[in-house]
């Protein structure tokens, strides 16, 4: 655990990556980013507070079922949104032209609109989560393991 | 039409693909072997990224788009699955070192190399 | 002997590579882009998003985008099952 300065800094930058990460991931369709790109921010975040804070202290607020919970919700809502068009062809964008997500823009250049894009936003969000939680449990697993032997169920 | 002498973009993929060959037949630190497997990757990427420019071109997004012809939009994708797949493999092969060296004591490919019982 | 081996295969493999490399396309100008016009044409009143390498991923080649979220999974559940350490061993013996 480092020094009080270090503990007050990460705590108050914490907020600001966070909503940083959730920008890039639900503008995903409008600006260049997405689910991988605002995963990788958010994952980032939460590598500063395991430095700032020891890993011992981060086990209590992260536990491992709540993060195997919301990994395994994100795979499951990103397949279900891709068998859901079945109907003509796996991965079909059923969502264009209905009032959710609905709505073409004009061609050519101009300013974007954010509802638009069909099931895309929703992908976007689906594997924003799987990311997240994933790469979170291997970095706390890691950093566990090679600093003192505690038991992981 | 000015053509770029030699290729260079796709000469420098080729050199890095070269350089990590030669750690990956030479070098006998377990470490030196996973970096030098990352920068395969590195190279393979750019590679790929590097084949789908257009010579004046712009990013493919049609949101406040500058003048120009766009540079192909495949090839981008590809290269993003791909980082995405070497970050999860390089964390895979990291945590494999964690345990032989829990276990052997050294990190020297060729002490691991016998299998005991 | 296994040095020799070694250093007559690097260089067989720079020597294919570097060739290989000047073969191709001059950089700046791909030849085989009639996929790539279509999609830029296209993307917009098909998907309805404004950006053209988001409806690749998760529209024109989705089946990609799962095969790697497969991938994703499969290196986290093998990395949280490497790093297990019981404590029943230790107590029994």
């Amino acid at each position: 655990m480092l020094s009080k300065i270090v503990r007050t800094v990460a705590n108050q930058l914490i907020l600001f990556i966070l909503v940083f990460g959730l920008y890039v991931i639900a503008h995903g369709h409008i600006t260049p980013g997405g689910g991988f790109q605002g995963g990788a921010v958010i994952v980032s975040g939460v590598v500063m507070l395991l430095v700032a804070f020891s890993s011992h202290e981060l086990k209590k607020s992260l536990r491992e079922r709540t993060l195997s919970i919301v990994e395994s919700s994100g795979a499951i809502i990103f397949a279900v949104l891709a068998f859901a068009g079945i109907g003509t062809v796996f991965f079909y964008n059923f969502l264009v032209g209905t009032p959710i997500f609905g709505g073409v823009p004009d061609p050519g250049p101009g300013p974007g609109n954010i509802w638009t894009g069909g099931v895309i936003p929703l992908m976007n969000f689906a594997v924003g989560l799987k990311v997240i939680a994933g790469l979170s449990a291997v970095v706390l697993a890691i950093a566990l393991f090679s600093s003192g032997e505690e038991v992981e169920e | 039409m000015e053509h770029i002498p030699l290729n260079f973009p796709f000469l420098a993929a080729a050199l890095l693909v070269g350089i990590s060959f030669y750690i990956i037949i030479f070098k006998k630190n377990l470490i030196k072997l996973i970096m030098g497997i990352a920068m395969l990757a590195s190279g393979v990427n750019l590679f790929l990224v590097s084949l789908g420019y257009r010579a004046g071109g712009v990013a493919p997004i049609y949101t406040d788009v500058p003048e120009g012809p766009m540079v192909l939009s495949v090839p981008q994708a590809l290269t993003l699955t791909s980082i995405v797949i070497n970050v999860a493999v390089l964390a895979l092969m990291l945590t494999m070192v964690i345990r032989i060296y829990r276990h052997t004591g050294s990190l020297d490919s060729e002490k691991s190399r016998k299998m005991k019982g | 002997m296994r040095q020799v081996i070694g250093l007559i295969v690097l260089l067989v493999l720079v020597v294919f590579l570097v060739s290989g490399v000047l073969l191709i396309h001059p950089f700046g100008y791909p030849d085989a882009s009639d996929m790539d016009d279509y999609i830029i044409e296209n993307a917009q009143e098909e998907t309805g998003s404004n950006n053209v390498v988001a409806a690749v991923l998760f529209d024109y080649r989705g089946l990609d985008t799962l095969g790697e979220a497969t991938i994703l999974f499969t290196a986290v559940t093998g990395v949280l099952l490497l790093l297990r350490t019981l404590k029943r061993k230790e107590e029994s013996s």
